[in-house]
């Protein structure tokens, strides 16, 4: 299987699926001549034109609002927003229009839209260039939100939620884009939108996690195997709607639960996890479960000094799971 | 290309349509009074929780519709909540209406999970998703985008008030649009108020038509009291649409007649004398009879008839309306998402 990083999976699944069908199309600022910031559409206007391939004026809004006309019509755009923290003008189309629009029709009308968006910090980006805002949207019944951590996830879910029916907000890290590789077959594939993965088994303790700190956690679950510490690495993928069962059941077999992510802590995914398992494990705990995540400010600064402060790290994962075992 | 061209107006009635099709027009704007009078009644008496009035919308909103019934192939509607007349122009019967301004069972737009006229009928292809004032303006774009994209000659219109249009969506969606020459007809319904703040507070110039250069794209300022007008401006909007020469923004200038909705108070900022030369002079009805009867295009006997019609269609709504249930909420949870995760 050849090997490749999280942009080109992107790419891969934009590309094949602007190829089958006529009906999917990509709109966003800078994504023709360009290829996108990232270069995720390097090479579509060549091939796909003009029409499909819609350079937008700088106007989020309407990038989101005019997808969801053409896609209330049956279209299938793809609608980059060309960094996350610049959703926020579109806020009022997804959450408010988006997310409702099946709901409000009474099931006439669907909006088979995915927005694409690069996100996360840990990349010198400042306030301004690192935000995680995948909370705010997991918040809202009516959309999906996917966050993958490998070419292999970002790939088969992003067909899957082109070829989904509903809203799809499809945050992809920023730092994951070429510094994660991985192998993905050649032939075609699907993920299933709302499955997580255990990408590792273990006995001992779950940690729940999603993104870029997928990848922190499996480090630091390799590093704590050595000291005879056996823990199950748990990639949420999908966080609406939640792998609920994915989550229990893991929780159910180690007894233990830290939930590490990269967004802000308070009423964020972890305190949903949290609660689900306090609803539904709750006999089979044998320690508190605890939350690794971002510090209560309001983004993540610019200075490297400063970054590493906010950003989540293996030390202070291994801290938390010495923690736990020891309690 | 279009196979209609705008037939040029030699007919006596100024407009391409035959007086047929006034007629049936003109029935149409005096049924779409009677059910609008009903319903307001229909609040007072506590059984429809919020009404949005049509009346001094009515020849805005039916003008254009006749425009895009007889010059566009499968148009497709994105009004908002004062549209009425579009609804029922497009062949949503008054009961089904009334049962929608009641929330009731049955309710065909929304299954009465939203408020009156929101929601969708994809058989007359309106889509009117949300009470967020102006957000299906962009909504509109995307599916005269969609239209361009497949090759469809497929006009899209959209309607919005004078307050919705200072909302960034419409600028960016009028933006848009013009810059794709995209099949879409922005329609202004300028009754020069949002709730009770005067145009004067809403925006620095007289017409918001003005705009439109804005964005390199034509406009056109129409009396929206006058059936007629509003149609030959929508005739030539929707040639230009389906000519490939892109969006037109008509603003069409009207008076609001009643308060901004049921549950607006307008003496606490609208001069009763105001209010009363609006109606005197600004009677969409009353202008679109009398033109009628002056070129004698209807007697005043049919116009009679035309009367006792409506009444006893909106008597047959109501009594419907009252005797249809409470939703009873067993798809309470269904529609949240098409694709259903397993
Ligand atoms: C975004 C938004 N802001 C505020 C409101 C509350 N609101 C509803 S209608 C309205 C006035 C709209 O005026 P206009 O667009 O002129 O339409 P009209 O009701 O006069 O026909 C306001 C402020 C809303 N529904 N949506
Ligand atoms: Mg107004």
């Amino acid at each position: 299987m050849p090997e490749i990083n999280v942009i080109e999976a992107v790419r891969q699944a934009m590309y094949e699926e602007m190829t089958r069908d006529p009906e999917v199309f990509l709109i966003g600022e800078d994504v023709g001549k360009r290829g996108g910031v990232f270069l995720a559409s390097e090479g579509f206007l060549e091939t796909f034109g003009p029409d499909r391939v819609i350079d937008a004026p700088l106007a989020e809004d309407s990038i989101a609002g005019v997808s969801i006309g053409a896609a209330m019509r049956g279209m299938r755009p793809i609608a980059e927003m060309q960094f996350a923290d610049f959703v926020w003008p579109a806020v009022n189309q997804i959450i408010g229009e988006a997310a409702r629009v099946h709901y409000g029709t009474n099931g006439q009308v669907n909006v088979p839209l995915v927005i694409r968006s690069p996100y996360g910090g840990g990349v010198r980006g400042g306030l301004y260039h690192s935000q995680s805002p995948e909370a705010y949207f997991a918040h809202t019944p009516g959309l999906k939100v996917i966050c993958p951590a490998t070419p292999y996830d970002a790939k088969g879910l992003l067909k899957s939620a082109i070829r989904d029916n509903d809203p799809v907000v499809f945050f992809e890290h920023k730092r994951t884009y070429r510094a994660v590789k991985g192998e993905v077959p050649e032939e075609e594939y699907f993920l299933p939108i709302g499955k997580g993965e255990i990408k590792k088994n273990g006995a001992h303790l779950s940690i729940i996690t999603y993104g870029l700190m997928l990848h922190y956690c499996l480090e630091v679950a390799e590093i704590l195997l050595s000291e005879g510490i056996d823990i199950e690495v748990l990639d949420l993928r999908t966080l609406r709607p939640l792998d609920q069962e994915l989550i229990v059941s893991s929780v159910k077999k180690t007894g233990r639960a830290i939930i590490v992510h990269e967004d802000t802590k308070a009423l964020g995914v972890g305190a949903e996890v949290s609660a689900i398992i306090a609803e539904q494990a709750f006999d089979f705990l044998d320690a508190p479960v605890l939350r690794i995540a971002g510090p209560e400010v309001p983004a993540m600064p610019f200075a490297t000094s400063l970054e590493d402060i906010f950003m989540p790290n293996t030390e202070r994962i291994i801290q938390a799971v010495t923690q736990t075992m020891a309690y | 290309m279009a196979n209609k061209r705008i037939a040029k107006s030699n007919k006596l009635n100024g407009s391409d349509l035959t007086n047929e099709d006034l007629l049936d027009a003109y029935s149409t704007m005096v049924l779409l009074q009677a059910l609008d009078k009903r319903i307001w009644i229909m609040n007072r008496q506590g059984k429809a929780a919020i009404v949005a009035s049509s009346q001094g919308h009515e020849a805005a909103q039916l003008g254009s519709f006749w425009a895009l019934k007889h010059h566009s192939v499968n148009p497709w509607f994105f009004p908002y909540y004062r549209d009425l007349g579009i609804y029922l122009a497009a062949g949503i019967n008054p009961a089904e209406l009334m049962i929608g301004y009641m929330a009731k069972k049955g309710e065909p737009l929304s299954g009465a999970r939203q408020f009156p006229l929101h929601g969708a009928d994809l058989s007359k292809r309106i889509i009117n998703q949300s009470n967020v004032v102006a957000t299906q303006v962009p909504h509109a774009v995307g599916s005269a985008l969609a239209s361009k994209i497949r090759g469809e000659q497929i006009v899209s219109i959209t309607y919005f008030g004078d307050g919705a249009s200072s909302e960034g969506d419409v600028h960016e969606a009028m933006n848009f649009a013009s810059i794709h020459k995209l099949p879409v007809i922005f329609l202004c319904e300028n009754n020069k108020y949002a709730i009770s703040v005067p145009q004067k507070l809403q925006m620095a110039v007289d017409d918001i038509s003005l705009r439109a250069s804005g964005y390199g794209m034509p406009s056109d300022v129409v009396d929206g009291t006058d059936f007629l007008q509003v149609y030959n401006a929508t005739v030539e909007a929707a040639q230009r649409a389906l000519d490939g020469d892109g969006p037109t923004l008509i603003e069409a200038k009207l008076e609001r007649f009643l308060p901004h909705t049921s549950d607006d108070d307008d003496t606490r900022y609208r001069e009763p004398e105001e209010l009363q030369l609006a109606k005197q002079s600004s009677d969409p009805v009353a202008k679109f009879k009398e033109f009628l009867i002056l070129n004698k295009i209807m007697t005043k006997e049919q116009s009679a008839q035309i009367d006792e019609r409506a009444k006893a269609e909106v008597n047959n709504a109501t009594n419907i309306a009252e005797s249809a249930g409470q939703p009873d909420g067993d798809d309470f949870y269904e529609h949240v998402y098409a694709t259903k995760v397993e």
